[in-house]
């Protein structure tokens, strides 16, 4: 008797434990689904229906034929190709150097991480004001009698001036964001591997390429997919630094709700950076997946 | 750097912060006593407790001057002032706002700061209600300026309150490079050309500079300066080829244009870091430059071109929304607003000048003397034509001004070719008033009551 009710207590106990994982992960629904799932589906509305309800394209027309478009979509893209492939060997390199564990490697740490505590607009203008032309970087050139006349930097005549502009302060300001991935993933190999890689004699750039990257292919994977996403949204620094000199996506999405007043355009602007990024975060994902039984436990 | 002391008080030297508001409490009596002459001091209120009164500003967006005004300018009004600001990179949130709290039938402003032309959206789509027995209490206004006030109606819609141009400025150092014979008090945009161009050749680099960033405002370069000086017209002649002439101008001036106009918002930065020795801007975008170095730079009137020397002059107003919640307060601070003291304060803060009458102060700050002196100079021009702010668009504001900027990419910047681009925009620009079924206005020839046409 006293067992039989014994038994049921704990049934009854587990059964309530077995529904425990829902209800913590529900909290985390509701505010994907409200701030999330709920705009987006908004912002479909928007972009693909106007003023009075009726479906049409004329948003996605607009954006479109709008002289900006191509050009927020080819500079968009253009600092992609730039920025990200530089990006991922300076993280790479900083991880392994702070993995290395020299002296005084804590140091190094703080330094890199200085950049990911400035926002994004504060990391533009400081940058302006050293590539404007009476700007930091110019006065120091003149300083050591580099060049004798300032150097107009942000040239928005010059194309690939203002791309490497606004590499140079995309790249200093989210490396790190990067590297904080990769240090992580590297701390998670095991050091058996790399030593025993050691005893058969595989040097630096052996252990590297056929040792640690290998190992390190989920962090990369996070780590590309990642500053992919965010790098379709870039915004704040290319306004600070080039005015209307060049725009992106998302600083067109941006002009047309607030300057235009046309949310519809907006809104449409908003899912091509939407579609770009599952787009990409798709490529990523396929070509650098890790087969499960490779995966580290 | 202190915000209210780079932009406090201009008239003496810099203070420390608890100087200054003694310093600020006196400053309308001090200036009172030195200029302004003739207006007598409105009383705040009617010695009453206001209540709470919330104002909503469609200007003076700049934290600087929302600190200032929060600080200097509300002090010593008898009533509790909550100030709400439309952001600077976002004006059209000012009607926005205006426009919902009608339409949702519940009002939370009671004081409205705007432009001239947003109070013709605020009338058309009656959402303001008259204000004529406060603007007859406040004696020191200008008859002229209170005609504006009643937008082409019998009633009064708002209280004149502040008003400001754009002018140029100069660094003194190009002065040797002014075309000879050239009047700076009278130039023409020929001289100007021939100015920047000398600039080049003299110093190397294109110092010629214009605010043509996205929160720059060379839109009004071309709706109120270069376009009506050679066509007379605003509107109606956007399609002429006195407007032929206009942008081929513009496209030649290019060439001796700072690349990085495109990054400019503010002239005074790039005149203060000498990257621009020449430039055109409004006035409350060029005071601190004036105001900290007034020995090295020189403002002057805007230039002439054939038809005109055309200018456009902002004026700022007072209303109240039908629906405001405290109109007894409003009015309180409307006439606080407009006593000498108040003034003055905007004056210092924004350089927007005031709407009270009377002769300014020779305590101003060098800036804003320079400045005065050149807007009357501008004002005073016999050849000088006023081109309105955009009245009765209402919500196409922001597409007339973009109609304006992407002429100005692609004719100046992409080298389209001038005709077509202004066949294409000239339709754009028809369709505005198409939707808005708005008139025309100055200098415009009167179309009655029919809409606009793009000629």
């Amino acid at each position: 008797m006293t067992t039989i009710a014994h038994e049921t207590t704990r049934a009854r106990r587990r059964r309530r434990w077995e529904g425990l994982p829902y209800w913590l992960i529900l909290p985390t629904v509701v505010y994907l689904g409200l701030f999330f799932v709920w705009p987006m589906i908004q912002g479909f509305g928007l972009a693909l229906r106007d003023e009075s309800g009726n479906w049409t394209l004329d948003a996605l027309d607009t954006m479109v034929d709008d002289a900006a478009f191509g050009d927020a979509i080819s500079f968009t893209f253009l600092l992609i190709l730039v920025i990200v492939p530089i990006q991922f060997v300076l993280a790479m390199g900083m991880a392994l150097l702070l993995n290395a564990r020299l002296r005084g490697g804590g140091l190094f740490l703080y330094i890199f991480l200085l950049p990911l505590a400035i926002s994004d607009l504060a990391a533009g203008i400081a940058w302006s004001a050293i590539f404007t032309e009476r700007g930091y970087l110019n006065t120091i050139l003149e300083g050591l009698g580099v060049i004798d006349q300032p150097f107009i930097f942000l040239d928005p005549t010059s194309r690939t001036q203002l791309v490497i502009c606004v590499a140079a302060a995309e790249i200093w300001r989210s490396t790190t964001f990067m590297m904080v991935i990769l240090f992580a993933g590297l701390q998670a190999i095991p050091r058996d591997y790399v030593e025993a890689s050691e005893v058969f004699g595989a040097g630096f750039f052996q252990r590297v390429r056929h040792v640690i990257l290998p190992m390190l292919k989920p962090s990369i994977q996070v780590a590309l997919l990642l500053r992919l996403i965010f790098a379709f949204e870039v915004f704040a620094v290319v306004i600070a630094l080039t005015g209307s000199g060049a725009t992106v996506l998302a600083a067109e999405a941006y002009k047309w709700q607030v300057t235009n007043e046309n949310e519809h355009v907006a809104a449409a602007y908003s899912l091509v950076i939407l579609g770009l990024s599952l787009v990409a975060a798709a490529v990523v994902l396929v070509v650098l997946r890790t087969p499960r039984e490779r995966r580290l436990r | 750097m202190d915000d209210v002391q780079e932009n406090g008080l201009g008239w003496d030297e810099p203070l420390d912060r608890r100087k200054l508001l003694g310093k600020a409490a006196v400053a309308g009596g001090v200036l009172a006593a030195g200029g302004l002459l003739g207006a007598s001091r409105a009383a705040a209120g009617s010695g009453a407790d206001a209540g709470k009164v919330t104002a909503f500003f469609g200007q003076f967006g700049a934290i600087a001057e929302q600190e200032g005004i929060r600080k200097y300018v509300l002090r010593g009004f008898d009533g509790d002032v909550d100030a709400v600001f439309a952001p600077i990179s976002a004006p059209n949130l000012f009607v926005d706002r205006v426009r919902a709290e009608a339409k949702a039938g519940k009002g939370s402003i009671d004081v409205l700061v705007g432009l001239h032309g947003d109070f013709v959206t605020f009338q058309n789509e009656g959402l303001i209600r008259p204000v004529g027995d406060v603007a007859a209490q406040i004696k020191t206004l200008p008859p002229a300026l209170v005609k504006h006030g009643k937008l082409g109606t019998s009633t009064q819609w708002f209280v004149p309150h502040s008003q400001a141009t754009y002018v140029m400025v100069a660094n003194k150092d190009v002065m040797k490079y002014l075309p000879r014979g050239a009047d700076i008090n009278a130039l023409t945009y020929g001289q100007v050309f021939q100015w920047a161009k000398a600039i080049r050749r003299g110093t190397g680099q294109n110092r010629f500079g214009l605010p043509a960033s996205d929160t720059g405002l060379i839109h009004r370069y071309l709706q109120g300066f270069l376009v009506p000086s050679f066509t007379g017209r605003f509107v109606t002649a956007y399609r002429s080829k006195e407007a032929v002439a206009a942008w081929l101008y513009l496209r030649q001036l290019w060439q001796y244009t700072h690349p990085q106009s495109l990054s400019y918002a503010f002239m005074q930065d790039p005149l203060l870091s000498q990257e621009v020795l020449l430039a055109w801007d409004h006035v409350a975008r060029l005071k601190t430059a004036l105001d900290q170095r007034p020995d090295d730079l020189v403002a002057f009137p805007v230039p002439r071109g054939p038809k005109a020397r055309s200018y456009m002059p902002v004026l700022v107003g007072l209303g109240i929304p039908k629906n405001a919640p405290n109109p007894t307060g409003a009015k309180a601070l409307i006439r606080h607003l407009t006593t000498i003291g108040a003034q003055a304060q905007i004056l210092s803060l924004t350089g927007f000048f005031p709407a009270v009458g009377g002769r300014l102060s020779k305590r101003l700050s060098p800036g804003l003397l320079a400045e005065s002196v050149a807007v009357r100079r501008q004002q005073k021009a016999k050849d000088a034509v006023q081109a309105l702010l955009p009245v009765g668009i209402g919500a196409e504001n922001g597409n007339f001004n973009k109609i304006y900027r992407d002429t100005f990419t692609r004719i100046v910047r992409n080298g389209e070719n001038i005709q077509a681009v202004l066949r294409e925009q000239g339709e754009l620009l028809d369709q505005v008033f198409v939707k808005t079924n708005a008139p025309c206005w100055a200098p415009d020839p009167s179309s009655g009551k029919a809409r606009c046409k793009v000629a």
